[in-house]
């Protein structure tokens, strides 16, 4: 894959195209939501559903791929020092916006399954690895509220060792930051942005009612992909 | 001592220098409570009032938002150090002091987010007023133009620090002892610039619950609205007085 789009770069560069500068880079646009902004309420309100799509997300995309050609433009002059000065710039938007396409997918309305609990192999590792998934819950909700500034509480897979983990991470970082090996399954925004306006100070409540649209049906196409039953 | 150190009071302080106080214009010391008649420290912090109505600084800042930022965020901090400190070491000590014991070289021990927070909140409420911003007059403003080589500049770069700090933070204006200047540093979550031996002058909290309310996503604008209308540059002032009499 990766010799196959120098090949492709080098022959832009040589051809009329590649004279004038046109280079492949792939940059990125705000995806869709699967349901309406109000559609997870009360759990989530609208209000709050699209400031943080249509503003923060946004500001993710727009600003990740500032940094995206300011890095093609970097590497393709040999400016290595602007290279590892863009990485921060990268992390933060390119993890917010890798972070919040999840999210979407992590909730659902109510009557589009929303809140249904894990049935197949996904139940069942969360028995084994927790005890139950209530003890998941109360583990998840913990880390959320202890967790101090702005960040993200995830349930992931560890796609080597197969075995379910909760983690943290802060800012934007993605879970990845915290094992090479970790995929998210569920993520849960604990920014401000995704509560203050409804929930104020009360970030408990936030956590304990965004389980009633969470999309345990997405998490379990994701678990059964990395955990394919034998 | 014991007069300015009953709980409640809310006129506007026109900060007294105390010397030796060289980090606050209000000394720490005085936040402890002293049982009355008994003038027995019982080593836990209260929660100060602005110097100022909680809707003194509409329609920039709301009234909501202090009820919220204040009354809860605020006081959680202060309420959760008192537990988190009871029966350690740490009771007796100046806030200040607990705030750098806990940073602990930057490997932060649990009581520090809490710590820090309650004096970033008291400082950040002492660095604004009704009818402030604008631009200083006297030495603050010929230091800042010495130091950044015009108040614009000063400004912009100010905005420009508040904006950036990703995620949760502040944004200062600082003079560094050491090399006798002024200078805009930004931090995140709770540190401070006591903890890298800078004397804080003003500050801005960029963390989201300080502006969500009132500018929801629009932190630019927040930032602009308080450089024009809520900075004291009495507050600012004072405290670099304060700041260049300790290094003295």
């Amino acid at each position: 894959m990766a010799i196959r789009n120098l090949l492709t770069r080098k022959t832009l560069a040589t051809s009329p195209l590649g004279m004038l500068g046109f280079r492949s880079l792939k940059t990125f646009s705000l995806p869709d939501l699967p349901y309406d902004y109000g559609a997870l309420e009360p759990a989530i309100s609208g209000e709050i559903m699209q400031l943080h799509h249509q503003k923060h997300h946004q500001t993710y995309i727009t600003n990740y791929n500032k940094a995206l050609e300011q890095l093609d433009d970097a590497m393709s002059k040999g400016d290595a020092s602007t290279v590892v000065k863009l990485q921060s710039a990268i992390k933060f938007n390119g993890g917010g916006h890798v972070n919040h396409s999840i999210f979407w997918k992590n909730l659902a309305p109510i009557r589009e399954g929303g809140g249904e609990p894990p049935k197949g192999s996904l139940g069942w590792a969360i028995d084994n690895n927790f005890g139950s998934l209530e003890t998941l819950i109360q583990k998840m909700n913990a880390e959320g509220a202890a967790l101090q500034g702005s960040g993200w509480v995830w349930l992931g897979v560890d796609k080597e060792l197969k075995h379910l983990v909760v983690e943290s991470t802060g800012n934007q970082d993605p879970l990845v930051t915290k094992g090479p090996s970790l995929i998210p399954l569920l993520g849960i925004d604990v920014w401000e942005h995704a509560y203050y306006l409804q929930y104020k100070n009360v970030k408990p409540d936030y956590l304990k009612n965004i389980w009633k649209v969470m999309n345990w049906k997405y998490a379990s196409d994701v678990y059964d992909k990395e955990c394919p039953e034998s | 001592m014991v007069a300015i150190a009953v709980a409640g009071i809310t006129t506007p302080l026109t900060f007294p220098l105390f010397p030796g106080f060289r980090r606050s214009s209000r000394s720490s010391q005085l936040r402890m409570s002293q049982k009355a008649g008994h003038g027995v420290i019982t080593g836990k912090f209260e929660l100060r009032p602005p110097p100022y109505p909680l809707d003194a600084l509409e329609p920039h800042m709301s009234r909501s938002t202090f009820e919220y930022h204040w009354g809860k965020h605020h006081r959680a901090y202060v309420d959760n150090l008192n537990k988190q400190i009871a029966g350690t070491e740490l009771t007796g000590k100046t806030l200040e002091d607990v705030i750098v014991a806990t940073y602990n070289s930057g490997n932060l021990l649990p009581p520090f987010n809490n710590a820090a927070q309650v004096w970033n909140h008291d400082f950040f409420w002492e660095s604004m007023k009704p009818g402030g911003g604008g631009k200083p007059s006297g030495e603050i403003l010929d230091l800042i133009n010495r130091d950044f080589g015009s108040f614009e500049e000063f400004a912009k770069e100010f905005k420009t620090a508040a904006a950036t700090q990703f995620g949760s933070g502040w944004a200062w204006l600082v003079y560094k002892d050491k090399d006798k200047k002024l200078a805009v540093v930004q931090s995140p979550n709770a540190v401070n610039p006591l903890v890298l031996d800078q004397v804080p002058l003003l500050t801005v909290d960029v963390w989201e619950h300080a502006y969500y309310l009132d500018y929801q996503n629009r932190r630019p604008d927040y930032i602009s609205i308080f450089m024009e209308n809520l900075v004291s540059w009495d507050s600012v002032s004072s405290r670099l007085e304060s700041a260049k009499a300790g290094a003295a």
